[in-house]
C-alpha cells in the first residue's frame, strides 16, 4: 500500500506541475491546489501510514503520529487562504490588465481575437 | 540608565514633534525643544565625571551569541560631540521656527531633525561598532529625508539621492571595514578594539581594513574626490544645512578618524592617505569656494576645505596635531553654523542668495551684518576669534611633520596658500554682501529679521569671541578630555593661548591674511582665469554613471525576467529536480526495512478515483468548470485518505476546506474566462509533460523511501503528556492549542492577513461581468431558487449546533476550532448563496474585519493570561467541575484559545467569500440579468 500511496502523491505532483505550467491564471490556481494536496499528503505520510490508530487517547493501544497531523491541519487552512489570495489576485489582474495570461506575451499574440470577444460578450462594470 | 536616556530622549522628541501638527508654531517648537534640553542637562550633569578622566559605560545584552550588544559609552571625545549635537541642534530648532514659511510642514522638519539628532548621538556614543554603523546609516537616511524636505523641487530630490548614494556607499565600505576589524580583534566592542592597536596594525588585513574605514569617513566628510555631494545637498532648507552640513553630519567622518585614531593611526599608510586626502581637499575646497556666486555654495566649499584641514591635521604625525584637529572641530562648528544661519536670514529677507545681486546689505540689516562679519572673520582666521587660534595651531603643526620626507616643507607652504584663499573668500562674503554698492533687483525689500531669529547666531558668535579671547577658561576642560580620549596617555600637555610671541606660525597667518586680501582685491583676474578653464561637472559624471548602471542592470534583469510565470516556474522546477533528484541516485536502495501494509479493496478504489480525478482535471483543463469538478473529486479522495489513515481531524478539515475552496473557485470562474483557448505548442506540452513527470517520479520515490523506513518520532512526548499536561485526549488538538499554540497563533494571523489582503484587493475593482456562459446561454433569471432558500434557512441552526458540538468536543475527540469555524462558515455561505448578500445585509450587520481582529485578540490574550499566574506565555490551565444535571465537565483555558481560532477562521473565511460574492450582486441588475 505504501507504493500505491507514494504513486498517488507523485501523480498529484505531476498533474499539479503540468497545470501550473499552463499560460492562464485559472489553470495555475488549479495546479496550485493540486500541489497543495500532494504536499499535505506527503507531509502527513512523514508520520507513516497506520490504520485505525487515531491519536485520540483511550481508543487504541498504539497511536498514529499526531505531530504531522497537527502541522498538516493548519497547512490545509493556510493553503486555503493562499489559494484564495491567488484567486483574487487573478481576478484583480484580469480586471486591471484586461486578460488572464501569465506567460507575459498575451497582448501581442491574441490582442485582436480577445478584444473582440470581450466586446461582444462582456461588459465592463465598475463595482 | 542615564546614558541611554540621551539618545532615547531625542528619539522620543522625534515622535513628539511629529504629532504637533495641530498646534501653533510656538507650541510645536516648544514641545520639540523639550527633550533635547533635558538630554543636554543630563549631559551636563555627567560632564564633571568625564572631565576627571572617567569613561561612563552602559550595556544591554542583545544578541550575546554574536557578540552584539546595545552598548553606550561616554568619554571626552563623545562628550564633546554630544555637546555640539545637542547644543547646535537646540539652536537650529529654535532658528527653524522663524525660517520656515507657513506653507512648510513644521512637524515634518522637526521630526526628521530629531531623528537625525538621535542617529548622530548614537554614532558618537556607541560602544559597539556594529551599532555605530547602524546609527551611521541612520544619519544617511535621515539626511536624505532632510535634504529632500522640499520634495517638489527637482534639485532637492537629486541632491538627496546623490548624498544618499555617496554616503550610503561609503557606509557599506565602512561596514566591511568594521566587520574585518571585529574579526581581527575578535570582538565588536569599541573598548576592546581601541585597546588592540598592536594586534590590528600587525595583521595582514590592516591595510584593507584601514582603506575601507577611511572610505566611509571620507565619503561622509565630503573629502576629495567624494566632495561633490555636499554642494548639491545645499538644496536643503538652511537650518538643515547649518546643522548637518556644517556642524554635525559631515563631522561624523571626522569623528570616525578621531575615534579610531588610537587603534588605526601611527602607521606610514595612515599618514600618507589621511594627510594627502586632507591636503588636496583643503586646497581644492578653498579655491573653488572663492568662485561660487551662491552664498550657500561658497559656504559648502568652505566647509569642504575646513573638513580637509581637520583631516590633514589627523594625518600629521604629531600629537599636538590631533589636539589642534579637535579644537578646530569645535571652532568650525560654531562659526560655520552661525554663517549658515546668517545666510538663511539674508535669503529669507531678500529672496536671493546670489552674491552678484546682494550688495550693500549693511544699510538694511546692520545688526545681522555685524554678526555675520564676526563669524566670517573667524572663518578667515582673524585674531581675537576662535578660528585664529586653531589655524595658528594648524600652521604650527605643519612645520613639525616629516611625512613627505625631504619635501615636507611643501605642506606648510600649501597650508599658507589655502589660508590665503580662505581669507579671500571670507572677504568676498563680507564685502560683496554687505558693502560693494547697491543691491541689484532683489525679489524683496530687505529688512532686519524677526528679533528672535538672530538669537541662535548671537549665542554662536559670542562663543566664537569668548573662545577666541579666553580660550583657557572656555574650552580647556573639554579639549583636554577629548584629546585624552583620542591620544590616550600620550596626550601632550598643551596650552591654548592667544599670544605665543612673534614666531613662524604668526608670520604664516600674516602672509595668509595679506595674501588673501590682495587676492580678493585683484579677484577679477582670477575670475577671468577661472572662466577660461573647461568646466568639469561632477554631477554630470555622477548622473551618467548612475544611468549607465541602471541600464546595465535592466538589461541583465531582462534576460531572466521576461514577465512569464511559466519561465520562472520552469527554471525553479528544473533546479528542484536537480537538487532533489541527485541524492536519490546516490542511495543504494529506495525501499526501507519497515513491514509493508497490504493493499485492500477500499484503498485501491480510493486511489483509483483519486488518480482518475487528477488525470481528468488535466485532460479537461481547458474546459474550466469540468476540470474544477474533477479537482473536487481529488480533494474528496484526499479527505477519505486522511480518514482511512487514522487522521479524523485532518479528514474533517479537508472536507470543509474543500467545500469553501470549490465555492471560491466557482465564484472566481464567474469573473474569469470560462474556457482556456489552446495556446501551448506541442513542443511546449511535451517539455512540460517531461518536467512534471520527472518531478512526480522524484517526489513519489522520496515519499516511498520515507514511509518505508521505521519512524523515530518526538511524538511520544505529546502522547504521554496530552492528558496530564494539556488536559485533553485528542492529541492533535492539544498540540494545536497547547504544545504548539504559538505556531497556531501565528497561523491564524496569516489567515487574517490573507483575508485583509483580499479585502483590499477587491476594493474599487473594475470587473468584467459576463452576461452569459461560454456558449452564449444567458444566466437563469431566477437568481435565488426558492427550494434552496427554504432548505438552507432551516439548516442554519442545525449547522450551527453541529459546529458548536464539534468545537466543544475538540479537545477530547476529533474536532476543534479550525473545523468548527469552517463548518460555521459553510453554513453562512449557504445563506449567501441561497439569498444573496443584500438579504443577509438586511438581517445581519457584521464587520468581518472586526471579527478577525477579535479572534486574534482572544487567542493572544489567552496566551498573555498565563503571565498573570507567573507562568510562561501560553501555559494551559484546566480543571474538572461538577455541574448539577450535566455532570462532570472539564474547563480549560485552551478552550478559550480555541475560541479565538474559531472566530478568526469564521471571520476570515466569510470575509474572503462574502467580499467576492458580493461583487456579483453589486452589479447593476439589468446588466446581469439581460
Amino acid at each position: 500500500m505504501e507504493l500505491l500511496y507514494a504513486s498517488c502523491v507523485g501523480l498529484l505532483v505531476s498533474c499539479g506541475v503540468f497545470l501550473i505550467l499552463r499560460s492562464r491564471t485559472f489553470t495555475v490556481v488549479l495546479g496550485l491546489t493540486m500541489i497543495s494536496y500532494a504536499v499535505n499528503l506527503f507531509l502527513f505520510s512523514s508520520g507513516r501510514l497506520s490504520l485505525n490508530q487515531a491519536a485520540v487517547l483511550g481508543t487504541s493501544t498504539e497511536y498514529a503520529d499526531p505531530l504531522p497531523q497537527a502541522f498538516v491541519l493548519t497547512a490545509i487552512v493556510i493553503g486555503f487562504a493562499m489559494t484564495a489570495f491567488v484567486v483574487i489576485l487573478a481576478i484583480r489582474g484580469r480586471a486591471d490588465l484586461g486578460n488572464d495570461h501569465v506567460d507575459g506575451q498575451a497582448p501581442n499574440r491574441n490582442k485582436n481575437k480577445n478584444k473582440n470577444k470581450n466586446k461582444n460578450k462582456n461588459k465592463k462594470v465598475k463595482a | 540608565m542615564t546614558l541611554l536616556w540621551i539618545p532615547l530622549l531625542s528619539l522620543l522628541g522625534s515622535i513628539i514633534s511629529s504629532m504637533t501638527g495641530k498646534l501653533t508654531r510656538n507650541q510645536s517648537t516648544g514641545l520639540t525643544l523639550l527633550t533635547p534640553v533635558i538630554a543636554l542637562l543630563i549631559t551636563i550633569s555627567l560632564a564633571p565625571a568625564v572631565f576627571s578622566g572617567e569613561v561612563i559605560r552602559e550595556t544591554i545584552s542583545w544578541i550575546p551569541l554574536l557578540g552584539i550588544d546595545i552598548a553606550f559609552r561616554l568619554d571626552g571625545l563623545a562628550l564633546l560631540f554630544v555637546f555640539m549635537i545637542l547644543g547646535i541642534g537646540i539652536l537650529v530648532i529654535f532658528y527653524a521656527r522663524y525660517y520656515l514659511s507657513s506653507n512648510d510642514s513644521m512637524p515634518k522638519l522637526y521630526a526628521y531633525l530629531m531623528l537625525f539628532m538621535t542617529a548622530m548621538l548614537g554614532i558618537v556614543m556607541s560602544n559597539n561598532v556594529i551599532q555605530l554603523w547602524f546609527f551611521w546609516e541612520l544619519t544617511s537616511i535621515s539626511s536624505f529625508l532632510l535634504i529632500s524636505y522640499w520634495w517638489y523641487k527637482a534639485e532637492a530630490r537629486n541632491g538627496a539621492i546623490m548624498a544618499l548614494t555617496i554616503t550610503g556607499g561609503g557606509g557599506l565600505a565602512l561596514l566591511a571595514g568594521l566587520l574585518l576589524l571585529g574579526n581581527i580583534v575578535g570582538s565588536y566592542s569599541l573598548d576592546v578594539i581601541l585597546a588592540s592597536r598592536e594586534i590590528i596594525q600587525a595583521h595582514d588585513w590592516y591595510e584593507v581594513t584601514l582603506i575601507l574605514i577611511l572610505l566611509g569617513a571620507f565619503t561622509k566628510s565630503a573629502q576629495f574626490p567624494f566632495h561633490f555631494w555636499l554642494p548639491h545637498a545645499m538644496a536643503a532648507p538652511t537650518p538643515v544645512s547649518a546643522y548637518l552640513h556644517s556642524a554635525t553630519m559631515v563631522k561624523a567622518g571626522i569623528f570616525l578618524l578621531a575615534r579610531f585614531y588610537p587603534a588605526l593611526a601611527g602607521t606610514e599608510i595612515w599618514f600618507i592617505l589621511v594627510s594627502l586626502t586632507g591636503l588636496v581637499t583643503l586646497l581644492f575646497g578653498a579655491y573653488v569656494a572663492l568662485f561660487k556666486h551662491d552664498l550657500k555654495g561658497l559656504l559648502a566649499y568652505s566647509t569642504i576645505s575646513h573638513l580637509g584641514l581637520i583631516t590633514l591635521l589627523f594625518g600629521l604625525d604629531t600629537q599636538l596635531a590631533a589636539v589642534a584637529a579637535i579644537f578646530h572641530i569645535i571652532n568650525h562648528a560654531t562659526f560655520k553654523a552661525s554663517l549658515f544661519m546668517a545666510t538663511g536670514i539674508i535669503d529669507h529677507e531678500t529672496g536671493t542668495r546670489d552674491m552678484r545681486k546682494l550688495n550693500g546689505m549693511w544699510r538694511f540689516m546692520p545688526y545681522t551684518a555685524t554678526l555675520a562679519m564676526v563669524a566670517a572673520a573667524a572663518m578667515a582666521g582673524v585674531p581675537l576669534l576662535n578660528g585664529f587660534l586653531s589655524k595658528e595651531m594648524f600652521f604650527a603643526e605643519t612645520l613639525h611633520q616629516q611625512i613627505l620626507g625631504s619635501m615636507s616643507w611643501l605642506i606648510p607652504v600649501l597650508a599658507t596658500v589655502a589660508g590665503a584663499f580662505a581669507v579671500a573668500y571670507s572677504a568676498r562674503f563680507i564685502h560683496d554682501v554687505f558693502f560693494n554698492g547697491d543691491p541689484i533687483d532683489l525679489p524683496k525689500q530687505p529688512k532686519e529679521p524677526p528679533r528672535y531669529m538672530r538669537v541662535p547666531i548671537e549665542i554662536l558668535v559670542a562663543l566664537c569671541l569668548m573662545v577666541g579671547i579666553f580660550p583657557n577658561i572656555i574650552v580647556n576642560d573639554i579639549l583636554t578630555a577629548a584629546s585624552f580620549a583620542v591620544l590616550g596617555e600620550y596626550a601632550p600637555k598643551f596650552k591654548v593661548a592667544l599670544w605665543h610671541g612673534f614666531n613662524l606660525p604668526l608670520l604664516m597667518s600674516a602672509i595668509a591674511v595679506s595674501g588673501g586680501l590682495l587676492m580678493y582685491t585683484q579677484r577679477r583676474y582670477l575670475f577671468k582665469f577661472q572662466a577660461s578653464l573647461p568646466s568639469l561637472s561632477a554631477k554630470k559624471g555622477f548622473d551618467d554613471t548612475v544611468y549607465a548602471m541602471v541600464k546595465w542592470c535592466q538589461r541583465k534583469v531582462k534576460i531572466i525576467e521576461n514577465g512569464s510565470l511559466q519561465r520562472y516556474l520552469m527554471l525553479m522546477f528544473a533546479v528542484v529536480l536537480l537538487a532533489a533528484g541527485w541524492p536519490l541516485f546516490e542511495m543504494s536502495e529506495l525501499g526501507g526495512q519497515k513491514q509493508l501494509t497490504p493493499i485492500d479493496v477500499h484503498n485501491a478504489i480510493g486511489a483509483a478515483l483519486l488518480m482518475i480525478g487528477a488525470i481528468s482535471t488535466v485532460i479537461w483543463c481547458r474546459k474550466r468548470v469540468i476540470s474544477l469538478l474533477m479537482l473536487s473529486v481529488v480533494g474528496l479522495m484526499v479527505s477519505v485518505a486522511f480518514t482511512r489513515f487514522s487522521a479524523p481531524d485532518l479528514a474533517l478539515t479537508q472536507l470543509t476546506v474543500e467545500v469553501v475552496t470549490i465555492i471560491l473557485l466557482m465564484l472566481a470562474l464567474f469573473f474569469l474566462p470560462q474556457d482556456s483557448p489552446k495556446e501551448s505548442s506541442s513542443m511546449r506540452v511535451l517539455r512540460d509533460v517531461g518536467i512534471s513527470a520527472a518531478l512526480g517520479i522524484i517526489v513519489a520515490s522520496i515519499c516511498y523511501a520515507l514511509i518505508t523506513r521505521p519512524l523515530e518520532s518526538i511524538s511520544d512526548f505529546f502522547l504521554e503528556n496530552a492528558k496530564t499536561g494539556g488536559g485533553g485526549t485528542n492529541v492533535v488538538n492539544v498540540i494545536l492549542v497547547d504544545f504548539r499554540g504559538f505556531d497556531t497563533l501565528g497561523e491564524i494571523c496569516v489567515l487574517g492577513i490573507a483575508a485583509l489582503g483580499i479585502y483590499k484587493l477587491l476594493v474599487n475593482l473594475p470587473l468584467y461581468m459576463p452576461v452569459s456562459d461560454s456558449e452564449g446561454r444567458p444566466w437563469a433569471k431566477e437568481r435565488y431558487p426558492i427550494l434552496l432558500a427554504s432548505i438552507s434557512q432551516s439548516l442554519l441552526p442545525l449547522a450551527l449546533l453541529v459546529s458548536f458540538y464539534i468545537f466543544l468536543r475538540g479537545h477530547n475527540l476529533p474536532g476543534g476550532g479550525f473545523i468548527a469555524g469552517l463548518v460555521t462558515a459553510v453554513a453562512f455561505i449557504l445563506q449567501y448563496i441561497a439569498h444573496g448578500s443584500h438579504w443577509i445585509a438586511e438581517r445581519l450587520t457584521i464587520n468581518y474585519r472586526k471579527i478577525i481582529a477579535s479572534g486574534i485578540a482572544i487567542a493572544l490574550f489567552t496566551g498573555v493570561g498565563s503571565w498573570f499566574f507567573d507562568r510562561p506565555f501560553m501555559t494551559t490551565w484546566f480543571d474538572y467541575f461538577d455541574i448539577p444535571f450535566i455532570g462532570k465537565i472539564e474547563l480549560a483555558s485552551a478552550l478559550v484559545f480555541d475560541l479565538g481560532v474559531y472566530i478568526t477562521v469564521v471571520g476570515a473565511t466569510l470575509m474572503i467569500l462574502a467580499s467576492l460574492g458580493q461583487l456579483t450582486t453589486n452589479a447593476p441588475k439589468e446588466e446581469v440579468t439581460v
